[in-house]
Formats: C-alpha cells, sequence, structure tokens
C-alpha cells in the first residue's frame, strides 16, 4: 500500500529518447546567433592562449639576455616567422627600448579575448532566450488546444511546472553548457598541439593527471546525481507541507492541531536539511580533492619543467607557458562531469515537455460546416464512455429541445448531467448515437462556431485575472459598458459590482479580489449572456446564490425566452418546475421525462425530491398559516 | 506566481542603504553555532594565505632552482609545495562543509521560528496575507537569505584577505612596482559595484517578467475549459506571446550586461598587468635606478599577482550588491518572524493551560457549553463596526440557527464563538467565565467547525476524516462516515478509504467534501458545533437523509448553524435573524412564522414567485 500510494503522488519519471524534430522545432529562428557565438568562442579560445606567449616571449626573447643571472635566452614559444619579423625591425635591443610595444600587445590580445568573450556569452543568450520564448509559446498554445479530457489527468502545478522549470532547465543548459563542452574539447586540442611543439615529453607530464580529474569527474556527477534529486525532492515536500498548513489553517485551527502540524513540519525541515548536507559534503570532498589533484598537475609541470629548464631542454619563457596552460585546463576539466550531468537533466526536462507537445490537438471529426444556429436540439441514441473506463457515463439518451424551450435536467451526483451538456459544446465527443443540431450532427460543425453558439456556465466559473468588465467583455472586447450593465443586470450582479470600491474596474481573479461563490457565479452568467449565443447551458450555475436572486435571475433569463433554447442543471425543484420539459437522469439514463405535472403525478426520483422539498413548503405555509 | 503579491515591495530595493541593524538580527542566527564560525573563518584564512604563497613559490623555482641551476632543491621543493596543497585541500573541505551546514543550520532554525509564529498568528494576519507571499518568504528568502549569510559573507573574509595579502607581498617585492600594479583598483573596484547593482536590477526585472509568465500560465491552464467554452485560445496564446516576448527582452537586456562586465574587467585587469609587465620588464635589466631590480621569478609573481588580484574584487563587489538587493528578502523574513498574533494568551493563562503547542490538558476544565455574548462590539477594520452591543446567551445543549442575508454578520458571531476572532469591546464567556481567561486550544481543541467551502488535505480520505483524533481507529473512521451517507459514495471509489483526495481535495466534488469535512468533525466528538452553510452543495436526498443523523449529533451539544436552507434550520431551538449585525426577530421556526416578519417574508417570496410562475407557464 505504501508503494501505491507514493507512486500516485511522485511525478513520472520520464525516459524518451531526444525528439530531434521538437528540437529543431524550438531552434527555429536562432541559427544565426548559434553561429556568430560559436565563432566568439573559438577566437576567444586562441586569443586566451595567446596571451601567456607573451610574458614568455617577453621574459625569454627581451629581457634574459640582459638580465643578471645565467639564464639562457630563448624564444618563448613564438613561431619562428614572428621571431625573423622582430628580428628585421631590430631585434632584442630594439624590443628593449619599445618594451611598451609588448604591454600593449598584452592589452590587445587581452582586448580581443574580452570582445570576442562578450560576443559568445551576448550571442548565446539571443539564441537560449529565443529557444525559450519558443518552447514557452508553443506550449502554451498546445495547452490552449488539447482536448477538455486531457485536463482530467494532469495537475496544473506539475503543467506549470513543466513549462517554467523544465523550459529554465534546458534554456541554461544552452546558454552555459552546451558551449562549454565545445570550448573544452577545443581547449584540450588547441593546448595540446602548441604543447606537443614546444615539448613533447614535458607535454605528457603536463597532463599526466587529467585522465584522473575527468574520470573522476564522471564518477562523482553521476554519483552525486542522486543525491540531488532526493535533496530536491525533500525541499518539494517541506514547501508542499507549508502550503497545505497555510492553506488549510482554518482547520488546523478548529481542531487545534498545531504541535502535530509543527511536528510533521519540523520532520519535513529536518529531512530537507539532511539531504541537503548529503549533497554538499560530496561537494565539498570532491571540490577539494580536485583542487588538490589539479594543484599537483600544476607542480609536476613545474617541476619537471624547472628540470628541463636547467638541462636546457626548454627556456624560463616556455616553462611558464607550460604552467599557465596547465592551469587554464584544469577547471574545464573537473568541470566536465557537471556538464554531463546537466546534459542528462536538460535531456529529462525536454522529455517532460515532449510529453505535453505529444498529447493530440483537438481534432474536426467531420465537416467542420458552419451552419447559423436557431437552436433546436437533438439527441438520438446517445452514450458516451470515458476512454479509460469501461462503464459508460451515458447510455442511450434520446430527447428533443425546439428553438425557445427551457430543458431541466435532475438527477443525483454522479448521474451524468455535466457529461450531457458537456457533449453538446463537444468538450466530449459522443461515443454512441448522434447529436443533432437544427438536424446537423455536431461532429459535422467546425468546433470553434458551435461553441460560440453555446453559451455555457459551469458549476465552478473561472474568471481571468483582469477587471471585472473586461470579464463581462471577454467574448467581445469591443462592447460598450451599457451593453455589459445591461447583461449584469440579468445576472443580478450589477448593484453588486456598483457597490465595489473600483466599481467595474475592480479586479478579480488570481491577482485580484476574492469574489465570493455565487458572485463569480453571476458575473460568469453576465459573461455568458454577452455571447448572445441561440443555445444557453446553466449547469448547476445558481447553486452559491441565494435562493431570491435564484428565482430574480430566471424571471430575467425568461424574459429571454424567445431567442434562445436553455438547459438548465438544479438541485432545487423550485428552479426546474417551470420547465418546457424536464429529463431524470439516473446513473446515466434518462429514465424518465416530462413537464412538471407530468412528472409529479409518477413514482419516480422526481416525485421524491419534489415531495421533500414540497413537504417542507406544505409545512411551513401550514403553519404560517396562510393558504 | 508567488512573486506576484511581492513584486510591489521589490519596487524600492534599491533606494536603500545596507540596514546593518536589520543584518544583526540575521547574523544573530548565524552565531547560533560559534564553533562552526570560528572554524570557517579560519578555513578561509588559510585558503587565501595559500593563495597567496603559490606564486612565491613559482618565483623560488624560477630564481632559486632555475637560475641556480640546483637539481636537488628540486624534489625538497616539490615536497613543501605538496605539503602546502594538502593545507590547502583541507582547508577547502571544512570551509565548503562548514558554510554548507551553517547554510543549512541558519535555514532550518529560521524556517523553525517563521512555522511556529504562523501557527500562532490570528486569522486576520490570514484574511491579510495571501498564502503565495508567506510561501515565498519561507521557501525562496528564506534560502537567499541563509545562502548570502553563510557563504558569500564569510567570502568577504576571504577576498579581503586574500587582497590585503597580495597588495602586502606586492609592496614587499617591489614597492614601487607595487603602487603601480595597486593604481588599477580603486576604477575597477568602482566598476564593479555599478555595473553589480545594474545586472542585479535587470535580474529582478527578469524574474518579475518571469512570475508574471508563471501567473499567464497558471491561469491558462486553470482557465483551460473556460477558454475553450468561450473559444479565447487563439487571443491567449497571442497575449502570453506578447508577455514571452517582454520576457526575452528583459532576460537578453540582463544578460548582455553581464556578458560585458567581465571583459571589460579582463581589459581593466589587463592594463595592471601591461604595466607589471613594462615597467616589470625595465627593472628587470636594471634600466631605470628609481624601479630598482627585480629577478625573472619576481616579475612572473607580480604578473600573477596583477591577474589574480581583479578574483576577490569582483567577488566583493558582487557580495555588496547582493546584500543590498537581497535585504528586501531580509526586511519581509524578519517582518514575519516579528510579527504580533493579535490574539495572544496571557502569561497567567499560558503558564496554566499550557501554549498551542505543549497544551498542560491536566488542568484543563470540562467545557459544558453555556455561550454568553455580553456587550459585544466588532470591527474587522477600525470604523466599519459589523456587530455592535450585541447579547446572546445560549444554554449548554442547544441549537442556534442564524439566518440573514450575505454580509449581516453571521460569520462574524460564529468567528467570535470560535475565538478565531475577539470582540473588540465587550466579553464572551463560556461557561460563565470569559473565554480569555483560557487559552485558545482549551476552546479550540473542543470545537467542532464545518466550513462552507471545506478543506482537505491531501492524503487519504482516512486521514481526512482522522485529521481532529490521529488515534481513532478505522472502524470509527467508518462509523462516522456512514452516520454523514459518506461511506456509499466512498465504497465506490476504487480504493475506497485509501483514496488520495488530490490538492485541497480537488479531485471531490464540492458536496462530497462537505460529507467528508462533516464526518471529520462528528468523529473529533468536539462540545461546540459550528456549521457555516456546511451542507449547501449536498444534493437533496442525501441532505434529508443525513439531517436526521445531524440532529442526532447535536443532541446534548451547543451548537450555532448558518444556512439558507430551511430544512437545515427549522428543528433548532432558536432561530436568529440578523440584519446588520442585530438580532432582529428571535425564536422557534413556528414562533417566527406566526410574527410574519422578516423571516417569513424570506421565505414565503420564493414560494410565491415560484406558485406565479407555475401558474404563467401553464
Amino acid at each position: 500500500m505504501e508503494t501505491a500510494i507514493n507512486n500516485d503522488k511522485k511525478p513520472k519519471r520520464v525516459h524518451k529518447p531526444i525528439n530531434h524534430k521538437l528540437v529543431k522545432r524550438f531552434l527555429r529562428g536562432t541559427n544565426a546567433y548559434f553561429l556568430i557565438a560559436a565563432a566568439g568562442l573559438i577566437l576567444a579560445i586562441v586569443s586566451a592562449y595567446l596571451i601567456p606567449i607573451v610574458t614568455s616571449f617577453t621574459i625569454d626573447y627581451v629581457l634574459l639576455p640582459y638580465a643578471e643571472e645565467g639564464y639562457e635566452a630563448g624564444s618563448g614559444a613564438v613561431p619562428g616567422f614572428v621571431i625573423s619579423w622582430v628580428e628585421s625591425l631590430g631585434g632584442r635591443s630594439f624590443m628593449l627600448d619599445h618594451l611598451y610595444i609588448m604591454a600593449i600587445v598584452l592589452v590587445l590580445f587581452t582586448a580581443i579575448n574580452a570582445f570576442t568573450t562578450y560576443l559568445r556569452r551576448s550571442y548565446i543568450a539571443y539564441a537560449g532566450e529565443g529557444m525559450a520564448k519558443n518552447m514557452r509559446d508553443d506550449l502554451y498554445e498546445h495547452l490552449a488546444n488539447v482536448p477538455f479530457d486531457y485536463y482530467k489527468h494532469v495537475q496544473t502545478g506539475d503543467l506549470v511546472q513543466r513549462c517554467t522549470s523544465d523550459v529554465d532547465t534546458i534554456r541554461r543548459f544552452i546558454q552555459n553548457q552546451l558551449l562549454e563542452i565545445i570550448r573544452t574539447v577545443l581547449m584540450v586540442i588547441i593546448a595540446a598541439v602548441i604543447m606537443i611543439n614546444m615539448d613533447p615529453l614535458l607535454t605528457l607530464w603536463s597532463v599526466i593527471l587529467m585522465p584522473i580529474l575527468t574520470v573522476s569527474s564522471f564518477v562523482y556527477f553521476k554519483a552525486v546525481k542522486n543525491s540531488f534529486a532526493d535533496s530536491d525532492e525533500a525541499e518539494g515536500a517541506l514547501s508542499a507541507a507549508i502550503q497545505e498548513n497555510l492553506t488549510g489553517v482554518r482547520v488546523v485551527r478548529a481542531f487545534g492541531q498545531q504541535r502535530r502540524e509543527l511536528d510533521n513540519f519540523t520532520a519535513k525541515n529536518t529531512d530537507y536539511r539532511k539531504k541537503t548536507l548529503k549533497v554538499t559534503y560530496l561537494m565539498a570532498y570532491y571540490w577539494s580533492a580536485s583542487d588538490a589533484v589539479g594543484y599537483t598537475q600544476i607542480l609536476i609541470s613545474l617541476c619537471v619543467g624547472a628540470y628541463f629548464a636547467i638541462i636546457g631542454r626548454i627556456s624560463v619563457g616556455e616553462m611558464l607557458v607550460f604552467t599557465s596552460y596547465t592551469a587554464m585546463l584544469t577547471w574545464p576539466v573537473r568541470q566536465l562531469g557537471r556538464i554531463l550531468a546537466d546534459l542528462g537533466k536538460a535531456s529529462v526536462s525536454l522529455g517532460r515537455i515532449d510529453e505535453i507537445m505529444s498529447a493530440p490537438l483537438e481534432s474536426e471529426p467531420g465537416n467542420a460546416l458552419t451552419p447559423e444556429i436557431k437552436g433546436e436540439v437533438e439527441f438520438k441514441n446517445v452514450g458516451f464512455r470515458y476512454e479509460d473506463s469501461t462503464e459508460p457515463v451515458l447510455k442511450d439518451v434520446s430527447f428533443t429541445a425546439k428553438r425557445g424551450q427551457t430543458i431541466a435536467i435532475l438527477g443525483s451526483t454522479g448521474s451524468g448531467k455535466s457529461t450531457l451538456v458537456q457533449l453538446l459544446q463537444r468538450l466530449y465527443t459522443a461515443t454512441e448515437g448522434e447529436i443533432l443540431i437544427d438536424g446537423v450532427n455536431i461532429n459535422d460543425i467546425e468546433r470553434h462556431h458551435l461553441r460560440r453558439s453555446i453559451g455555457i456556465v459551469l458549476q465552478e466559473p473561472f474568471l481571468y485575472s483582469r477587471s471585472i468588465m473586461d470579464n463581462i467583455r471577454i467574448v467581445d472586447p469591443q462592447a460598450d459598458d451599457e451593453r455589459v450593465y445591461e447583461a449584469a443586470r440579468v445576472a443580478a450582479i450589477h448593484d453588486v459590482v456598483e457597490g465595489f470600491e473600483k466599481g467595474y474596474d475592480t479586479i478579480v481573479g488570481e491577482r485580484g479580489v476574492t469574489l465570493s461563490g455565487g458572485q463569480k457565479q453571476r458575473v460568469a452568467i453576465a459573461r455568458m449572456l454577452m455571447q448572445e449565443a441561440p443555445i444557453i447551458i446553466l449547469d448547476d450555475s445558481m447553486s452559491a446564490v441565494d435562493t431570491e436572486t435564484d428565482a430574480a435571475i430566471r424571471d430575467a433569463l425568461n424574459g429571454r425566452k424567445d431567442r434562445c433554447t436553455m438547459f438548465i442543471i438544479s438541485h432545487r425543484i423550485t428552479t426546474l418546475m417551470t420547465a418546457d420539459k424536464i429529463l431524470v437522469l439516473e446513473h446515466g439514463r434518462l429514465v424518465d421525462s416530462g413537464t412538471h405535472d407530468e412528472l409529479i403525478a409518477r413514482e419516480g426520483l422526481y416525485k421524491r425530491i419534489a415531495g421533500i422539498q414540497n413537504s417542507l413548503e406544505d409545512e411551513f405555509i401550514s403553519e404560517g398559516g396562510e393558504a | 506566481m508567488e512573486e506576484l503579491y511581492t513584486s510591489a515591495i521589490q519596487e524600492k530595493e534599491f533606494d536603500q542603504k545596507v540596514d546593518f541593524k536589520l543584518w544583526k538580527k540575521l547574523i544573530k542566527y548565524a552565531l547560533r553555532s560559534k564553533k562552526l564560525v570560528v572554524l570557517i573563518i579560519l578555513a578561509n584564512v588559510i585558503v587565501a594565505a595559500i593563495d597567496i604563497i603559490y606564486p612565491l613559490l613559482s618565483r623560488y623555482a624560477i630564481d632559486e632552482i632555475i637560475a641556480g641551476e640546483h637539481v636537488d632543491r628540486i624534489l625538497p621543493f616539490g615536497l613543501v609545495y605538496l605539503g602546502f596543497i594538502i593545507l590547502q585541500g583541507i582547508g577547502v573541505l571544512s570551509f565548503i562543509k562548514g558554510s554548507g551546514k551553517l547554510e543549512m543550520d541558519i535555514a532550518y532554525d529560521i524556517r523553525q521560528d517563521a512555522f511556529k509564529k504562523l501557527q500562532e498568528l490570528s486569522f486576520s494576519y490570514y484574511d491579510k496575507t495571501a498564502v503565495g507571499y508567506i510561501m515565498a518568504r519561507m521557501v525562496s528568502d528564506v534560502s537567499r537569505l541563509s545562502e548570502l549569510i553563510a557563504w558569500s559573507a564569510i567570502d568577504i573574509l576571504w577576498s579581503g584577505t586574500y587582497v590585503l595579502g597580495m597588495v602586502a607581498v606586492m609592496f614587499m617585492l617591489n614597492p614601487i612596482l607595487a603602487l603601480i600594479v595597486v593604481l588599477v583598483l580603486p576604477p575597477l573596484a568602482v566598476i564593479c559595484v555599478y555595473f553589480q547593482k545594474k545586472i542585479l536590477k535587470h535580474y529582478r526585472e527578469v524574474r518579475k517578467q518571469n512570475s508574471r509568465i508563471t501567473g499567464a500560465l497558471n491561469e491558462g491552464i486553470m482557465g483551460a475549459v473556460t477558454t475553450k467554452t468561450l473559444v479565447r485560445e487563439d487571443r491567449n496564446s497571442e497575449e502570453f506571446r506578447g508577455e514571452t516576448g517582454r520576457m526575452r527582452k528583459s532576460a537578453i537586456r540582463a544578460a548582455v550586461l553581464s556578458a560585458m562586465f567581465t571583459p571589460i574587467v579582463m581589459c581593466l585587469g589587463s592594463i595592471g598587468t601591461g604595466l607589471a609587465l613594462y615597467f616589470g620588464g625595465i627593472s628587470v635589466v636594471g634600466k631605470w635606478a628609481w624601479l630598482g631590480v627585480i629577478t625573472v621569478g619576481t616579475l612572473s609573481s607580480f604578473i600573477s599577482y596583477s591577474t589574480g588580484i581583479f578574483d576577490p574584487i569582483q567577488q566583493l563587489a558582487g557580495i555588496f550588491a547582493e546584500m543590498q538587493s537581497a535585504q528586501a528578502s531580509a526586511e519581509r523574513v524578519i517582518a514575519l518572524i516579528d510579527t504580533e498574533a493579535e490574539i495572544t494568551d496571557s502569561d497567567e493563562v499560558t503558564a496554566k493551560y499550557g501554549d498551542s503547542f505543549d497544551p498542560k490538558r491536566e488542568n484543563w476544565e470540562d467545557i459544558r457549553g453555556d455561550v454568553k455574548f455580553e456587550d459585544v462590539s466588532f470591527a474587522y477594520n477600525e470604523g466599519e463596526k459589523v456587530l455592535s452591543h450585541f447579547d446572546l446567551e445560549v444554554k449548554a445543549g442547544q441549537t442556534i440557527a442564524l439566518v440573514g442575508e450575505t454580509g449581516a454578520g453571521k460569520s462574524t458571531i460564529v468567528n467570535l464563538v470560535c475565538r478565531f476572532y475577539e470582540p473588540t469591546e465587550g466579553r464572551i464567556l463560556i461557561d460563565g467565565i470569559d473565554y480569555r481567561e483560557r487559552s485558545q486550544l482549551w476552546l479550540q481543541d473542543r470545537l467542532g467547525y464545518v466550513l462552507q467551502q471545506p478543506h482537505l488535505f491531501s492524503t487519504t480520505i482516512r486521514e481526512n476524516i482522522r485529521y481532529g483524533r490521529p488515534d481513532a481507529t478505522d472502524e470509527e473512521v467508518r462509523a462516522a462516515a456512514r452516520l454523514v451517507h459518506a461511506d456509499e459514495f466512498i465504497e465506490e471509489l476504487e480504493k475506497g478509504y485509501d483514496t488520495e483526495v488530490g490538492e485541497g481535495g480537488g479531485r471531490l466534488s464540492t458536496g462530497q467534501k462537505q460529507l467528508i469535512s462533516f464526518a471529520r468533525v462528528i468523529l473529533a466528538d468536539p462540545r461546540i458545533f459550528v456549521l457555516d452553510e456546511a451542507t449547501s452543495s449536498i444534493d437533496t436526498e442525501t441532505e434529508q437523509l443525513i439531517q436526521n443523523a445531524i440532529t442526532k449529533v447535536l443532541e446534548n451539544r451547543t451548537s450555532f448553524i448558518v444556512a439558507h436552507r430551511l430544512s437545515t434550520i427549522r428543528s433548532a431551538d432558536r432561530i436568529l435573524v440578523i440584519r446588520e449585525g442585530r438580532i432582529t426577530e428571535s425564536g422557534t421556526h413556528s414562533e417566527l412564522l406566526k410574527k410574519r416578519g422578516y423571516y417569513y417574508d424570506l421565505y414565503t417570496t420564493q414560494f410565491r414567485r415560484d406558485a406565479v410562475n407555475k401558474i404563467m407557464s401553464e
């Protein structure tokens, strides 16, 4: 049982091979940036290697012959053609008289190195950010166009995480690591060429510990990967514990469970500290040990180089070049394993994004017609079953609704009421039978056209974080204020909104003020009315509205009756009884339908519920003493 | 998303000077483990010292070993060098270990203190503070601060020692040459500070834009169905592309700026190195007497120092800028820890009854359940009285129903009973004693409170029902669920009582959540019940069924019911009609109907209107 619960909670670890087509798609429009960055990279490496040579040349060629100590003069690793060019200028004495030339050359090489480094970093930022934008845009657009069903199986937090952190992981990899790989490889190659040219044997001594550094870096970063994941997971658990406590603070207090909450939090806090310290300690051992190995490598170069300098095999300047290069190489080599680990992380992130991107989009099964919709609805033996379930939600439902009629739907929780109206909007596609609007199968109607023609208010409506005004006219941003007020009046929310300090400019939704459930429902009703749709659906959308307001809204809606066909789902008999037709659903079957008078005359769910609610009314009125 | 709430506060971050008082408070957390701090400082000094020694060792190798052609000295030299390497390795090891431990200890302690505080703060705090805001303080701000204190602040030490040490050694080797090299440092420091500040500012812009994107994504996903039904997919995507475009722009601006920073430092640094090479070269050959004469080895160590000195200067500038920018984090965290709870127990009360974490249950009196409001006034915000001079007496065991319009003050009354808020004037007596003379937990521990928007924790149904009484057996859990007729739907779920309810209970319908939170309260067996619209989303048949159960459960317990539904309230011992913070009518259901007042109107209009509609439609 323990593992079963854990599996439920842990996000799935995706192991997808890298989808090259997807990568190519995300890279669109960034190729030039990558090229400039790569060019900058190569120039930066070359100029970086030139800098130590300036010093060594100055020492070897210019200074040593004149120094008091008994050094051997040399050419300081400078190629012959430069030397002969310098000789033509006047050789050593000329350079000594114009020593500032060397200082300027040093600054110049550094400036080249600096500029190309700048090019590399800024253009790779253009590339990385461009790719990140492509990824974000594509993800958002894809998520906006997946079928309704998709959202039943995913968690908001997880999706947001993929669209933010995973995108960022990939971006960071591109921006910080990708070129680093090329850089390391190039540096090793170029250094090797220059050093072997100067002295193959010393080169061997100067890289003798490099294999140890490289291998240990791979081993370390592989080993630490799981510890990192543990620490991240522990941090996630800690955040979740705080979040749970804060959102449930009223429950915590009402049950006096502060002690237990604190104990639970302390356990998570301790665990996080423990797991993170494990990572830190591993890091401490690796960095200090590899630091020591790196310095030892420099020491070896230095000692062997000194020996070679004494026996006259190389010059002092050359020895300095060797030690500089050795120092320049140890750092990137130590990082190699990390780059590889990050590559692993980035490919996992890419897999998680790929998973979203490969979810199929909503499709048009039929002819995608856009007929004018008047509002006649017919269900013909409609059945529906979720893909992953064996038990159908709706079975063999047939009925017709004429234009201008009000159809009420009654049924207990889970009887399929909401599914029935969602089929009408093609949020789900019926698995059996067919649904016709004005005689056209809805599968043949283009879905956006269909949805624009059907206004639906969901049970728990969602408002966007913008002003109430903009929320109500969201389907028609150009609508004038008067139309918005009119819709708001019908939904009995106008006066409430006017009562707010900022009126219709009040920002609602996640970033704004919190409306009560009933207020939200009424704003959503007003928003739906702005659609002027020939078919409207109220899916228990007045459950949080008090009975009096409920009645007022229905009165106002009745005024529009001839303009639209209306579907109402409700638990309240008073809401249902005036409908032209009442559908009674039980366990996905249409068990009864008819007018109030017909249904009340028969045994069944409707009569039972009406009985409960009427008996109250009877009793109430008899106790009140008025007929 | 969490950043959304904080962006306004972040605006002013840069106008401020570093506030040392604030940092002192935080440093105190670091000083809780003094030994660790001493160890870290020691390790830092050792590492810096050895960093200074390395170029001197190279100098020795060049000047003594090579120039003197002492092959025999190579081995001892190597061994000494190796000794330093090992010593430095140990230094680095203990530095990383120590700082890592210090960081985690600081974070642990701050979080522990803050969480404790959060358990004590009153609901008035939570009314004003968004969860996202607190989360940002508890998670990212604390991480940022502990990292800054443990690593960077101590890094100052390393950088400082390193710079000073290098300058000192250079002056010892050749004061004039040293002076020339050091000349470059002041402009360099200024440029570093300037850039670091600017870079941080840009990155904050990026973070802000990033939180806007997260917010937009969150909205896109949470509102996906609504977007579909309104056919707004394309327009939303278009708007989102606008946000990501702004994100790309500001991110690139920040990246380009920081891409500029290091190269500029490098260039400036190379001027120092160039000067060292020029003047050093001249003194190697002894051309200018006033410069003195140096060896080739000294020249090479000068060049090493002049390149190496920029690293710690960059670091110092970075830490300084980071401290300034983290100050807002520091302020917010300290503010959270220092917030005073509005409702507190006096010291005497705590001494007898214990606090919320360590209650002294042995001293607790039983609760009979008499509740009395004596001349109670209450305002959520100053000047806006919700209740004024309110009196009410409830005998133990009575069921009181509260009826009235939204905003009339019904929820306020029950919140006051629960002591989630306290009267601004007057007092509330429980069993004849002002409840402020006992601890909050004393009351709340025996209180059953069911809300309209029930909150479930993201665990199994079983654990949720058990929340108020962790030691309840499975059979007791089942019995409670059966009593409210939740058993049937739970058993129909694939995993039954072990079903995970999801975040906030999101996988269940509102009605189902209400049933579970009902079972949860019943299992806790409280003395006083508060039902605030607790059954509004339960379907008629089930509600009818549990109505009988409720009546049974409420027997012999004092209870307060807020409801619209007639069936829920009519069996109450007393119904109070609340209008604008006052009781306007009071009595049993039939008494109130006979009065033909507001209560009567409230329900007859509803029936009448429906009757009219019925006739009209026929």
